[in-house]
Order: structure tokens, then C-alpha cells, then sequence
């Protein structure tokens, strides 16, 4: 699963780094790291973490989204 | 507007402005034929993380790459250069020889690791510049190597993020400034100090007001030691060049765009100029390698280049390409970056380059913890912030609002009375002059407009 965080919106209230512990931690008081690709077993920290952000600033794979579609030469 | 089918959409850089760009297309309803083309093999991956995380060893290289919020349905040509335009035939070429046709055209090719200039010094085993995520990935293995030192070349928010990731690895490193402090061109010379004791109070060796005159390799080519400018010989198995970046522009010389190394040129609704200075219509462009006019900012023409712009400005386009000329919407958004540093985390609003002077608003710069409000001519126009950075969306609304500087505003966290802003020190401060005033209103992206005020004759 992919997913990156709009560090512009981000404000530091680390919901996501308590409820996704394996993937988000903050540096420092403020600054926020993750690891943008995480395995299935990290899924529901990750979805748990996008859901609790007050700012909306987990942006995640969509539902059924394929990683490229046909690449060609 | 001409009821012309747009069927096909050629989108040139495959990296974030461009994947956004192609789900805002299938989001805003466009259900023809999509082509991404980009020069680098791997699928688009995010940067940010390449100077931060992938340095400090806790995620690998190749494993930054960004989500796809949608299927975007794309024919994706991967590891493939555009090589030129034929703005007549509407035709894309590319390295291997083939052709491309498109109705509309977006250009979003951002920019590369500017090079250490002396081409043999730069082939030395150890030196290397950092951009890439095959960049990342030599440079986090030659950490994982132990080096004796690394030199960082070059002290803006790249080269600060890695002499931070090898303070923070037990690495010792040097940084080589030519300015008078780290971000100077950025953030000017009074936070650029804030910069330069949080660089000092984390064991880097920062030398400002000095050059890298030459790289010195051993007789295996690998790179043992730096001459610097103050004659001061170094000895280093690293040395990361981070002399800033050069606009992805040369495939598109002698096609008629206006492009050149300051950027393409475009209209505030990401139409590409051709260089009679003509918007056309069918040529779009996004993220770093654009430049535009902004309202807001005199009417500049900003080149930005910032995450959350190539991710604005990749929608815009996406938008004004597909819709009618009355529903076409301006580029307001305002400038917003962030960068992560000796565990501070730095924040910015605005165009601070713009600022003749500089005020801390909350908090004190020498607790490394502080708003700093910059002002144009009597006016709110940026704000950057050290570990501050929840009060920022405040700010965005006083430069939205053009309102007046010093801010005058009661809060908690404020410096002591008396305090009062101090010239900003940019290295080459731009000369101003009286002007209408410009403010932003509007809360959704169709109903963001000026408002424009004449000046008093």
C-alpha cells in the first residue's frame, strides 16, 4: 500500500502516530516521517491513521487502484 | 470556445505533477485517450522523503512511490524522454523516434540536480548530487559505508536536510556556503542565522562566505579531499553537491514555447506563453518547470518549486484544458513548503524573497521555536516558522487579506513589547515600487477570485 502525507497541511497532532506506530512517528515536536510503502499488514494502521487526521492529510491508494496501466517502451 | 473534441491528453513528466494532473483529468469527467510520458523507468515516487527518511536508513530508496487516489486508465511510457515539440502538427517526439499526438499538452518535465561543473571532478567515486531515488540510494549506501566525512556543497533545504541526517547518523560533515548563512536565499539572513546555530549546535562544520574551488580524487578515482576558497584543504570521501536544481526546459528549444532556463511561461490559468509572449491554447504546464504570474504577489511571475504547487497547479491545468474559456479558474494558491531539519520543523507561507523586513511574531528565535512575519512595503506577505507550524493557515489569511505590517493582532506567545522588525537581508533585495493592492476571496477552488484595489492616484 502507498501513501504520502501533505506535510503543508499537516499540523502535528500525531493521531496518525499513535494509532499507525509502525508507519508514522514524529522528529522532534513537530516534524512528521513515515514510510510511504508498507506492507498489508500495516493496511489497517494506515486506513485507521487517514480516517483520525483532522486535517485530512493522509492521502492513500484508492480502492482497487492499479500501480501503472500498461507501460510501453 | 471552439467545440473542438479533445480525445487525447499528453501529459510530459510522470512524477507528481503529472500523476495528479492525470486523476484530475478522469475527475473532472475527460474519458479519451491518456499518455504519460516520462524519462525516468520507475512509476512516479515522491521526493521529499529521499533527503529525509531515506538517509536516515529508515526507508529504502526505491520505496517512496506516490498513491494513486484513482485508476487514471493511462498508457504510461516510463524511462522514455521527450526530445522535442512540434507545436504545428501538435506532436510530441520522444528519444526512441516515435511521435506522440495530442489535442492538449501538458508540460510538467520539473527540474534536475544542478551538476558539480567540472565534469572530471564530478565522475570521482564519491561525489554525486541528490535528486533522484537512484541518487538517494548511492548516497544512503555510501552512509551506511561509515565515511571519515562528508561535505555537503551548497547550504539550502537540501543540503541542511542531509548534514542533518548525517549529524543525526553520527556522521561528521562540513557544509560549504557561499552565501553568509544556511537558507539565506530563501529565508534571508535573519533566519538564515536561526539556521546556521541550529546547524553549529548540532556538531556541523558550517563554513559560510566560502566556495569548493576543486575535488580531488586518489589514484583509484575516488574523491579523498576539497579545496575550498580560503585555502583550507579538507579531507572527505563524500562530497553531495546541492547547488540547486536546473529547469527541465532543453527538449523544448527552438519549438516556439517560451521556455528557458528560468522556467516556461504561462498565463495564471497554466497556459504555455510561445514566445511571441501569446498564450496558447492547447499547451499546459504544471509544477517545477512552470512560472507564472500571481495576483497576489505584484503580478510576478513565480516559478515555485514546491510539493503542494506542482499538486495545485497539476488540477488547475487539468481543469483549464477541459473546460469552457469562462470557467477557466486563476492560480492562487499560495506558496507553502515545509522542511525537516535538526528535528525542527520548518515551515513557510508566502513569498518571503519578497520581504523587506522581518519581524518574530510568537516565540523567540533563539529558542529555535518562532513565527517570523515578513513585510512588503507595509503589507503581510510570507511567514515562516520553526516548530510553529499550526499557526500558519492564521498568516495565509493576513497575506490573503494584504493585511498590514507589522501585524498588529493579541495572542498568546508574544515577544516581549518593543519588538520591532529589523531589514530581512535578503542577499539581492528586489526594489518595489507603489502598487494597486490584491486580495484573495473565496473558499472553493471555483469561487477563489481578486479582489483588486486601484491604487490612490
Amino acid at each position: 500500500m502507498r501513501l504520502v502525507v501533505d506535510l503543508n497541511r499537516c499540523q502535528g497532532y500525531a493521531q496518525c502516530a499513535f494509532l499507525g506506530p509502525d508507519v508514522f512517528r514524529l522528529h522532534g515536536e513537530e516534524s512528521l516521517l513515515y514510510d510511504p510503502v508498507v506492507g498489508a499488514e500495516k493496511r489497517d494502521q494506515v486506513l485507521a491513521a487517514a480516517a483520525a487526521c483532522p486535517v485530512g492529510a493522509i492521502l492513500v491508494d484508492g480502492p482497487g487502484v492499479r500501480e501503472v496501466d500498461a507501460v510501453v517502451g | 470556445m471552439s467545440a473542438e473534441r479533445i480525445d487525447r491528453v499528453v501529459i510530459v513528466g510522470a512524477s507528481l505533477a503529472g500523476l495528479r494532473a492525470a486523476e484530475a483529468l478522469r475527475d473532472e469527467g475527460f474519458t479519451g485517450r491518456l499518455t504519460l510520458i516520462g524519462d525516468e523507468p520507475e512509476p512516479a515516487y515522491d521526493r521529499p522523503p529521499l533527503s529525509k527518511q531515506v538517509l536516515l536508513g529508515q526507508v529504502a530508496a526505491d520505496a517512496t512511490a506516490l498513491p494513486l487516489a484513482r485508476d487514471v486508465d493511462a498508457q504510461w511510457r516510463l524511462g522514455t524522454a521527450a526530445t522535442g515539440l512540434d507545436l504545428d502538427g501538435r506532436t510530441v517526439l520522444l528519444a526512441d523516434g516515435s511521435k506522440v499526438p495530442f489535442d492538449r499538452l501538458l508540460i510538467a518535465t520539473g527540474t534536475r540536480a544542478r551538476p558539480w561543473a567540472n565534469e572530471a571532478e564530478a565522475a570521482l567515486e564519491g561525489v554525486l548530487t541528490l535528486r533522484t531515488s537512484a541518487d538517494a540510494g548511492r548516497l544512503a549506501a555510501l552512509l551506511d559505508a561509515k565515511p571519515r566525512r562528508v561535505l555537503v556543497v551548497g547550504a539550502g533545504f537540501t543540503g541542511s536536510e542531509i548534514a542533518s541526517a548525517c549529524r543525526e547518523r553520527g556522521i561528521d560533515v562540513t557544509v560549504a556556503e557561499r552565501g553568509p548563512a544556511p537558507l539565506v536565499g530563501a529565508l534571508g539572513g535573519v533566519i538564515g542565522e536561526a539556521a546556521a546555530r541550529l546547524q553549529r549546535a548540532h556538531g556541523v562544520d558550517l563554513r559560510c562566505g566560502v566556495t569548493v574551488t576543486s575535488l580531488e580524487g586518489d589514484e583509484a578515482g575516488r574523491l579523498c579531499r576539497a579545496h575550498l576558497s580560503d585555502g583550507t584543504v579538507l579531507e572527505a570521501d563524500v562530497a553531495v553537491v546541492a547547488l540547486g536544481a536546473i529547469r527541465n526546459t532543453g527538449w523544448l528549444e527552438g519549438s516556439g514555447l517560451a521556455a528557458g532556463p528560468r522556467g516556461i511561461a504561462a498565463d495564471a490559468a497554466c497556459r504555455a506563453f510561445d514566445h511571441n509572449g501569446i498564450a496558447t491554447d492547447d499547451i499546459f504546464v504544471a509544477g517545477d518547470v512552470a512560472r507564472m504570474p500571481h495576483a497576489l504577489f505584484g503580478y510576478q511571475f513565480l516559478s515555485l518549486e514546491h510539493w503542494g504547487n506542482a499538486v495545485e497547479q497539476a488540477r488547475l491545468a487539468a481543469h483549464n484544458m477541459l473546460c469552457a474559456s469562462r470557467d477557466r479558474r486563476p492560480h492562487l494558491w499560495i506558496p507553502a513548503f515545509w522542511s525537516s531539519q535538526f528535528g525542527v520543523n520548518i515551515k513557510s507561507i508566502g513569498v518571503p524573497t519578497m520581504g523587506d523586513e522581518v519581524v518574530v511574531t510568537q516565540g523567540a528565535l533563539e529558542d529555535d521555536r518562532f513565527v517570523a512575519v515578513y513585510g512588503h512595503r507595509g503589507r503581510v506577505i510570507a511567514a515562516v516558522s520553526f516548530d510553529h507550524g499550526r499557526w500558519l493557515d492564521f498568516y495565509r489569511c493576513l497575506i490573503e487579506s494584504a493585511a498590514p505590517f507589522p501585524p498588529e493582532f493579541a495572542g498568546v506567545d508574544r515577544p516581549p513589547p518593543g519588538t520591532v522588525p529589523v531589514p530581512a537581508c535578503f542577499p539581492d533585495p528586489s526594489v518595489p515600487s507603489h502598487g494597486p493592492t490584491v486580495t484573495v476571496s473565496g473558499y472553493a477552488p471555483s469561487e477563489r477570485r481578486i479582489t483588486f484595489t486601484p491604487a490612490p492616484a
